[in-house]
């Protein structure tokens, strides 16, 4: 795994002046724990689980694999840099949609058309922002890349004007509420309630295949493994320690020559991408992409499980996720009201009461250890700056 | 002529139900930075108030009239509950606020299913408010949505006085103005919170009532209408209740005018965009009270 290698990840888009701060911290001690540490999620992702678990299981668990790339990319984005992000679903939608579009095109063949346009819009031809799509060329970096202009544009404008809190929180969930509207509002082009739906084929390969199924299960838990390196690189590198600067005292960074504004824009947008690229797997995984699986519910939806998970770390996001996706799946068709004040609850009592999240626990228990044997040895910094990493800012 | 005067009604009586959710939340969010999702939930309580006296009270005027009242007071309650409860603890965490409110507007939805189901209800409306008000001009304007835009004025009005003429009103602005100095001077601010978190959900009662002679009631009347009103308070700016009177009418008819041209759901883009360009102009709102705070 690309994690392995201490380099520090490229940093073209790193807004700060890479002047004379050190190294974030001498991470040589970390190195063979993470590599043991991937090596186990990759044997788990991609022996252990097809191995035990049905065809159906195994979707589902891609499923789920999808909306942990979402937390991933939130956890950069409010656990590292406190911008509480509640319109994810946006990101992860225009990822969908883009993907969605393409394979509903070639689906219908050179000249055809989605069988859902003739029978709402009565179109005779394809919508002129449709025809791209129809390239793989275009529609594939599209995923990714057009959320993450869309967030580039909303976020540059918004944190350059210093809008943030609650303020940016509203806003990014008025968007979710917007985009959901406009795409019900244009049945005839975009589906409308229904979405896209129904779709047979993936590059060529028939999705109903469970040979196929499983092609796209591996491609999905290899991203997000990818996507873990690429955030432990990123929130360890310089700049990583320059977002959680900016989330604890924005002020302090100004005044020490930074701009806060490019260091937030870059993990909105980085975050934005990572929900895009979600969006984009969770098609072939699921088969369907609709208006009630981005908006404002599921969008808070995906801050639920980085919120039990823990926000400020790299695991937590990500097992918060599954295990709230799979606690909703288990427990929502059998007890349908249960799940929902069970939900509700989980949200009250983890953030009033453990804003850290279930992997503060571990963390409590590790700080417990370690100021038993600092006592010991003697007050050791790096142990404690160690602890105060899962800490999560009051604001 | 007629045509640009009804749009520029119905924009007004938009932002008269804009409104009325409105002030609650900006009272609220202005004097304890808490934002509260469930205020929709409490929208919601105040209209399954009416509808449960509407069952036990004959006569649809009397039940409204009545309504009014219980469904603050309901309301109140609940949002005091809630301060009791929950949002005590998080003074210091704004942006948790709305992540606990969230989840007890979800407890609270799942509730309304459970004792009313499903399915929405509906409430007749007195005689008197159904009809319409003829104008001069072949002008109409239906009087349940004057009734709303009244009711939104006296609450406005109501507030504006009991915060300026009253000692309540002298507490709640002292604490807004700056917390610490009011509770050196002897203000009991955790009491003065409690009291304007009973107005405020109370206040949301009142636009539940209001909501009745809209449309159906159901357990996720709320979501929709409390993002809009979470706009108009951000737009509005921080601790004044004009602010949000301006914003709520200039929002509605903003969207009542791109519904006109265009369709609704552009209308709600363009209004998202209205607002993010606005807020280039002024980022903390159309006014806010001087502080020599860095932010």
């Amino acid at each position: 795994m690309t994690a392995v290698t201490p380099a520090p990840p490229s940093v073209a888009d790193d807004p700060a002046p890479t002047s004379v701060v050190p190294p974030a911290r001498p991470d040589g001690r970390f190195r063979l724990r993470t590599a043991a540490g991937f090596a186990f999620g990759a044997a788990l992702l991609f022996a252990v689980a097809p191995l035990v678990l049905s065809d159906f299981r195994l979707s589902l668990l891609a499923k789920y694999l999808c909306v942990a790339m979402v937390a991933v990319g939130i956890g950069i984005a409010w656990g590292r840099g406190g911008m509480l992000t509640l319109g994810q679903g946006v990101f992860f939608g225009l990822g969908g949609y883009a993907m969605a579009m393409h394979l509903k095109l070639a689906d219908a063949g050179p000249g055809g058309m989605p069988d859902f346009m003739q029978l709402y819009g009565q179109l005779d031809e394809l919508p002129v922002w449709w025809r791209p799509f129809a390239s793989p060329w275009f529609a594939l970096p599209a995923t990714v890349l057009l959320p993450m202009a869309v967030a580039f544009g909303l976020g540059s404008l918004v944190f350059r004007r210093r809008v943030r809190g609650a303020y940016f929180a509203i806003l990014s969930q008025a968007l979710a509420a917007a985009m959901v509207i406009l795409l019900i509002g244009q049945q005839g082009t975009t589906g409308g309630t229904n979405g896209l739906t129904d779709i047979k084929g993936f590059f060529g390969y028939d999705l109903d295949d469970p040979v196929n199924q499983r092609m796209v299960y591996f491609i999905i838990a290899g991203t997000l493994l990818a996507l873990l390196a690429l955030t432990r690189q990123l929130i360890r590198s310089r700049y990583g320690e320059l977002l959680v600067a900016v989330r604890d005292g924005e002020e302090r960074v100004r005044f020490l020559g930074y701009d806060p504004a490019s260091v937030k824009l870059v993990a909105y947008v980085v975050a934005a991408g990572m929900a895009g690229l979600a969006g984009a797997l969770f098609v072939p995984a699921v088969g369907i992409i609709s208006p009630a699986l981005i908006g404002i519910v599921p969008s808070i939806e995906f801050v639920i499980g980085v919120a039990v998970g823990g926000r400020a770390t790299l695991l937590g996001p990500v097992l918060g996720a599954v295990a709230v996706a799979w606690a909703r799946t288990a427990l929502s068709e059998r007890f349908p009201g249960t799940w929902t004040y069970l939900q509700g609850l989980l949200f009250v009592v983890v953030v009033a009461f453990l804003p850290g999240g279930l992997a503060s626990l571990w963390a409590l228990a590790r700080r417990r250890d370690g100021a038993v044997e600092s006592r010991r040895r003697g007050w050791s910094p790096l142990g404690r700056r160690r602890a105060e990493r899962t800490e999560v800012p009051a604001a | 002529m007629t045509v640009l005067f009804g749009q520029l009604f119905t924009g007004i009586s938009i932002g008269a139900v804009l409104l009325l959710i409105a002030l609650g939340l900006a009272l609220t969010f202005g004097q304890m930075n808490v934002i509260n999702m469930a205020h929709g939930e409490f929208i919601m309580a105040g209209a399954y108030t009416t509808y449960v006296l509407q069952q036990s009270i004959t006569g649809a005027g009397w039940s409204l009239v009545v309504a009014l009242p219980v469904a603050f007071v309901v309301a109140g309650t609940m949002g005091v509950l809630l301060e009791i409860l929950l949002i005590r603890r998080l003074y210091a965490r704004p942006l948790d606020t709305l992540l606990v409110t969230w989840g007890v507007s979800l407890m609270l939805q799942q509730l309304a299913r459970d004792v009313f189901g499903s399915p929405n209800v509906q409430t007749r409306a007195p005689e008197l408010l159904t009809g319409n008000v003829a104008l001069p001009g072949g002008l109409t304007i239906a009087n349940n949505r004057l009734f709303i835009l009244a009711l939104a004025l006296a609450a406005v009005a109501a507030l504006t006085l009991a915060l300026r003429l009253t000692p309540l009103g002298r507490r709640i602005r002292a604490v807004v103005q700056n917390r610490d100095l009011a509770a050196v001077s002897g203000i009991p601010t955790a009491r003065v919170d409690r009291t304007t978190f009973f107005i405020g959900s109370g206040l949301a009662g009142l636009a539940g009532v209001a909501l009745t002679l809209l449309g159906p009631i159901g357990p996720t009347m709320g979501t929709n209408l409390i993002i809009d009103a979470f706009l108009v308070v951000v737009v509005g700016g921080i601790g004044q209740l004009k602010g949000s009177v301006i914003v709520a009418f200039a929002l509605g008819v903003l969207q009542a005018t791109g519904e006109y041209l265009t369709t609704l759901s552009v209308a709600k883009v363009i209004v998202f965009v209205a607002i993010v360009a606005f807020l280039q102009w002024r980022p903390q709102g159309l006014f806010t009270l001087r502080t020599r705070s860095l932010a």
